[in-house]
Parts: C-alpha cells; sequence; structure tokens
C-alpha cells in the first residue's frame, strides 16, 4: 500500500505531498517520541497526537513513510513547511489513535 | 585518509531548529551512498544526541567524521554534565523538564538508543564543565 492509498475524505493530506507515492507496509502508534525513535520500523505510517516540528526531524530519522495526526489536531506552521521541504506526507484524522489504527489495519490487508 | 567531517552549533531550548545538524547528517550519509541501514542507525544516534543537547546542556556541537569504512559521531556541550551516568544509561530514567515531556521527549530513552545504534560509544566527559560522547560506527 502506497502512502496514496490511505488519502480519503476522513484522511486529508495536509502537508508532504511529495511523499504519497512510498510504500506503507506497517502502522506504529505512540506519542513518546523517543519510544519512536527506538522502536519503530521504517516504512510505517505513524498515528500520533503530537503536532510540533520536532515529529517531522523523527520522521526523517527513521525512515518513517507518513504521519496520521488524530483527534483533530492542527499540524504546527513550521512543521507543515518542514514537512514538504522532507517529502514527508502528514495527514489529518478526526477519531482517535484507536480508530485511525482499526482503519488502517483494513486497508493495509 | 582524511575523513569528510561536519561541524554543527547547536543552541540549548531551540526546539524550532532541532535537528538539523543530525538532518544534514544525514542527507550528506545517503549522497555518499552509505548502506542504507548505517544510515538510519547514524541518523538516530545523531539525533538523540543533538536533542540531548537542546534539552539538558547549556548548548554545544556536533562533529561528524564519515571515514570509508566508519562513522565518528561526536556531541560535545558546555555544561552542566550528567550527575549519575550510570542511572542515565537505563532505559525510563530521564531528568527532562515537564514542557519537554509534553512534547513527547524526554521518556529517557535517549542514551540507551543511541547505544544500542552504534557499533562503540564512549562517554568521555560527565563532570559539570560539559559532556562528550564519542560513538562510532563500523561498515
Amino acid at each position: 500500500m502506497k502512502v496514496k492509498d490511505i488519502l480519503s475524505h476522513e484522511f486529508t493530506l495536509v502537508a508532504g505531498e511529495g511523499g504519497i507515492e512510498k510504500e506503507v507496509s506497517n502502522v506504529y502508534v505512540c506519542d513518546l517520541l523517543s519510544f519512536v525513535m527506538s522502536h519503530v520500523k521504517s516504512g510505517s505510517a505513524w498515528v500520533t497526537i503530537q503536532t510540533h516540528v520536532n515529529v517531522i526531524a523523527v520522521a526523517v530519522m527513521t525512515e518513517i513513510s507518513c504521519i496520521i495526526i488524530c483527534e483533530g489536531e492542527k499540524l504546527d506552521e513550521n512543521a507543515k513547511e518542514k514537512a514538504d521541504d522532507e517529502n514527508i506526507p502528514v495527514i489529518a484524522f478526526n477519531g482517535s489513535s484507536y480508530e485511525a489504527a482499526i482503519k488502517l489495519s483494513e486497508m493495509i490487508k | 585518509m582524511k575523513p569528510y567531517t561536519m561541524d554543527f552549533d547547536v543552541k540549548a531550548r531551540d526546539f524550532s531548529s532541532a535537528g538539523e545538524s543530525s538532518s544534514k547528517f544525514r542527507k550528506t550519509l545517503l549522497m555518499l551512498s552509505i548502506p542504507s541501514d548505517i544510515v538510519r542507525r547514524a541518523s538516530i544516534a545523531a539525533y538523540e544526541a543533538e536533542m540531548n543537547i537542546v534539552i539538558h546542556s547549556y548548548g554545544g556541537k556536533m562533529h561528524f567524521e564519515i571515514y570509508s569504512d566508519k562513522i565518528v559521531i561526536i556531541a560535545d556541550d558546555t555544561g552542566p554534565g550528567i550527575k549519575d551516568l550510570e542511572l542515565a544509561m537505563k532505559e525510563g530514567y530521564s531528568t527532562a523538564p515537564k514542557e519537554v515531556i509534553e512534547m513527547g521527549f524526554g521518556a529517557g530513552m535517549g542514551l540507551p538508543n543511541m547505544k544500542r545504534n552504534v557499533d562503540n560509544m564512549e562517554v568521555v566527559n560527565h563532570d559539570e564543565s560539559g559532556t562528550k560522547i564519542v560513538m562510532t560506527i563500523n561498515f
């Protein structure tokens, strides 16, 4: 599955359009950046509620395919710019991390 | 052989540009066609070290040396040092302030995560004059 296959009226792209052809092979749910750094597999869709610019750096370093921001949280403006620069797709989702994980699990089958 | 070197200043508590030196280092590794698993390990170790300088120190420097068979990452700050290094090396032990923890940092994974991703990590100094950590990844 590619990042672009996740996009819908529920999962809307808010930044990093240059990266939507990336493959998604896994899903990882966590809001602790240090845990993400040590546990996430490359090629993952990362589900979180963190919205600041350092989230993008973590995604770049760990080769995450896309970030899904839940609960309708808004991405910070400088994070949006960074995501565009680094081609890290950021997707907004209004539901909880749990609901996002269920929907992604259906898609990734 | 002389290594390719890179040097960056890292400011304390500057979260908006935090991670830039690691990001530039990573881009250089990719440009030099370094194997992807090495790039990932080096990037994670560098980023954790850089964030430690941002979160915990009065400011410092990141220095990178890229050889044909190894990468050396040096994080060097101006204090206040690490009081109990043994504790700091334990997963889950953290001295990070509340506002940093709210950002998702400070879970006490930094130093252990650095060690896990490199072949050798040496804490050269950690008294009040500053912390200096030298990490090596062999190809």
